[in-house]
């Protein structure tokens, strides 16, 4: 037996997040380390406990070992039910035969028996790779207020980054009268932020309609949002006014991090009433030695840091020798840095050690020419023997 | 010589020596005193006994227990919400011929239906008063091939008499067997004292409770060990690993400040044997713009805008600008304002400073400020 949901939440997972390069070869961009204690999944999971949703299905596709084990039985998020909870859904083989998911409406479609065990009137879709607070149930009774089949949550971009994203253009109503994707001339600033609710009975239509269109792409920006609009559907843009960041890119990710220690970035995680939750690593508090200095940084549970630490987000278990200078990074859970390495601008993957007397990374305005300057990044668990320079922009997958 | 842990039961005593660091007990048991900066004492032998294979516990408590009940809670962040097994808290009244007890024996009178009910063939007993990261297997192990009625973990240090007064002290032999019982004994210099941790079969423990009942003898250490040494067969194990008594307030504080040297952190938290507690799912802690942190054990949560040296900051703490603190212990939430000068105090929870205050005291008294104050 299942108990009815009004809402069931489905958060896409299983993409890849080639863009984030080395630090996505062994894991699923949702299960990407982010804000010290935190992975980009526990916003979203976060999110629906804090609106009261409490039946979420995550689809998992690429590297699921870490993002599978992170979620567990959903505890962490309060979200181990016995109605309801976190399931994380896998491709599976049905009689019919086996397939990938194809697309974002492929991978809903292919787990719509999942979503009808409970019966929901709505299912809101939701992507793992966005850093925000919001209340989904907010939006959910705007959607219902507009009497909508789908409500698209947009975000106002100022105009010169409207090209970057999918553009909603609306009428004086919010409703949403056309759209286009990365346009070179927006028409409008409403930035689509990848978070859908749908009538769940119409969106199982049009699932279905699009599979039986062989042409198709299967995906929701591409297929089910033109196709609904074509047919007429009440299609509703719902304003969202917070902190929002697609942490797709290594220097988005980047910014997303830093946003956490700038005082002017509205982004509270402080916050007990809406607390985000993570999966607790068990360590003890951070040590601080003799020689440490930190600064406008945010530290995490079982460090040990005698070195210099300066605008960056240091993770559970790092350790920083004394004489090392840690600035304007990020260093993910595990990382080693060793005596006197100064490791500038980079991100630091999981479990990596750099070397002492190492140089990662290098401040933009010490670089000559400024287009080679970029992010440093060394991947999970790797060695970078002592000594060793890694240049700006530098991408580092193996041990040097 | 290979122990399944998985038949040997837990019991842990979370009001015993409550009396002795009266301050910090005065709204919570032993058990729950705040330490380590994210700790309280039981977290301690919780978890040495989940890490040592122990899956079935019993917290015997008395009074103050309602912070207890709120940390252990369904006991999961333990491993200890089972089917089988798991931690059961032990009130006192739970049946109809027991109350508030007077010592260990009416403790574990109290909690006899649950000991018998237990399926497990040894014991372990521990207080929470040693802050130590113990593997229980290799003492019931001991205690299972030296044919021991009743096994100590012993210390041999050099002690205080202050510290003597509050331990029991004995004397072993050579093979181990203890001749002689000292309780509350006004000695000083090198002595062989009592970590509160015991090891016992179980149908002996069950046997000592009942007899001792029907003679109306409650004290273990006075009662059994002392006046049963003769007798019985009781063993020391001396354990030599890292430990800290906590035996008064001025030793809560120093064992706290203990923590921040690496060297005793390592020897605390095993990687392998983690110390487990209760999750907040606070933030991480955020260091200000002219934040200057030395030296120092900071726990999630903590907004720090002003300096720190020497310190243990619990989860939450907040540190306003300009305010410099020093050697001194901040639990939970406290609080402090801006342009403080703080130095040798110990806070409780929820304690707020207001802006500009000076509170000083000494490294041979730290001054104590109770939970909720606002100063």
């Amino acid at each position: 037996m299942f108990n009815k949901k009004e809402c069931v939440a489905m958060l896409l997972a299983g993409g890849q997040g080639s863009r984030l390069y080395a630090l996505t070869q062994k894991v699923a961009k949702p299960a990407v380390p982010y804000g010290a204690k935190y992975r980009i999944i526990d916003f979203p999971l976060s999110n629906c406990i804090n609106s009261g949703i409490d039946t979420v299905g995550v689809l998992t596709q690429y590297q699921p070992l870490v993002l599978n084990e992170y979620i567990g039985n959903g505890q962490p998020w309060d979200l181990d039910r016995i109605h309801g909870g976190v399931h994380v859904l896998p491709p599976y083989q049905k009689a019919s035969g086996a397939d990938w998911y194809s697309g974002t409406a492929n991978a809903i479609y292919q787990n719509m028996e999942f979503v009808d065990r409970y019966d929901p009137e709505y299912v809101i879709i939701l992507s793992g790779d966005h850093i925000y607070k919001m209340d989904y149930n907010k939006m959910l009774t705007y959607h219902k207020s507009k009497n909508a089949d789908a409500t698209i949550a947009v975000l106002d971009v100022p105009l010169e980054e409207a090209s970057r994203f999918g553009i909603m253009i609306t009428d004086d109503d919010d409703n949403i009268i056309d759209f286009e994707e990365k346009p070179k001339n927006p028409r409008s600033t409403l930035a689509s932020m990848g978070i859908y609710i749908f009538n769940w009975g119409k969106l199982k239509s049009y699932l279905i309609a699009n599979e039986n269109d062989k042409e198709a792409s299967k995906d929701f920006g591409k297929n089910i949002i033109p196709d609904m609009k074509k047919a007429g559907e009440k299609l509703v843009a719902y304003r969202f006014d917070g902190y929002w960041k697609d942490v797709g890119t290594i220097d988005s990710l980047w910014e997303a991090n830093m946003d956490l220690i700038n005082p002017n970035i509205p982004i509270d995680l402080y916050d007990p009433a809406w607390k985000i939750y993570s999966r607790n690593p068990v360590m003890p508090p951070q040590n601080i030695g003799k020689n440490a200095k930190i600064q406008n940084s945010m530290v995490t549970e079982g460090c040990n840091i005698d070195g210099t630490v300066d605008f960056s987000m240091i993770s559970d278990g790092v350790t920083i020798e004394e004489g090392a200078k840690v600035t304007d990074s990020i260093l993910m859970p595990g990382a080693v840095v060793k005596k006197d390495a100064i490791v500038e601008y980079s991100i630091v993957g999981e479990n990596s050690v750099i070397g002492s007397g190492c140089h990662v990374g290098a401040r933009p305005e010490d670089m000559e020419c400024r287009d080679d300057w970029g992010i440093a990044v060394v991947g999970h668990g790797l060695n970078i023997s002592d000594g060793t320079a890694i240049l700006p922009k530098q991408i580092i997958s193996e041990d040097m | 010589m290979n122990v399944n842990m998985g038949n040997v039961l837990g019991l842990v005593f979370a009001n015993m020596h409550d009396i002795t660091v009266g301050d910090l007990t005065k709204s919570r048991t032993m058990g729950s005193i705040l330490f380590g900066g994210r700790y309280r004492l039981i977290d301690f032998p919780l978890s040495n006994m989940v890490n040592s294979g122990i899956c079935e516990v019993g917290v015997i408590t008395k009074s103050n227990y309602q912070s207890l009940l709120d940390h252990l809670g369904s006991a999961r962040e333990w491993d200890l919400s089972r089917k089988k097994g798991g931690l059961h808290i032990l009130p006192p009244f739970g049946h109809v011929e027991t109350g508030l007890y007077r010592g260990r024996l009416e403790a574990l009178y109290g909690a006899l239906s649950f000991i018998k009910s237990s399926l497990t063939e040894y014991v372990v007993l521990s207080d929470c008063d040693v802050v130590t990261n113990m593997d229980y297997k290799p003492i019931v192990e001991q205690h299972v091939e030296s044919g021991a009625d009743i096994t100590v973990v012993t210390t041999t240090k050099v002690v205080s008499t202050e510290q003597a007064l509050n331990s029991t002290v004995f004397a072993v032999g050579v093979d181990g067997r203890i001749h002689d019982v000292l309780v509350r004994c006004p000695i000083s210099g090198q002595a062989t004292i009592s970590l509160n941790t015991f090891v016992m079969k179980k149908d002996f423990l069950i046997d000592l409770i009942q007899t001792s009942f029907a003679r109306g003898m409650y004290s273990f250490e006075q009662d059994v060990l002392q006046a049963r040494v003769k007798e019985l067969n009781i063993r020391s194990y001396n354990y030599d690993k890292f430990f800290r008594k906590i035996d008064n307030v001025l030793s809560y504080f120093n064992a706290n400040l203990d923590l921040i040297d690496v060297e005793n952190s390592k020897a605390l938290f095993l990687p392998k044997r983690p110390i487990y507690t209760k999750v907040r799912d606070n933030a991480p802690s955020k260091y200000g713009l002219d934040s200057s942190v030395t030296n120092s054990l900071i726990a999630d949560g903590c907004v720090i805008e002003g300096e720190v040296e020497n310190c243990v900051l619990f989860r939450g703490v907040k540190i306003g600008k300009g305010s410099k603190v020093k050697n001194s212990i901040l639990m939970q939430d406290t609080i402090i304002g801006k342009d403080c000068e703080i130095s040798y105090v110990i806070t409780d929870k929820n304690v707020n400073i207001c802006n500009n205050r000076l509170l000083t005291s000494s490294a041979a008294y730290p001054m104590f400020i109770g939970k909720g104050a606002s100063v």
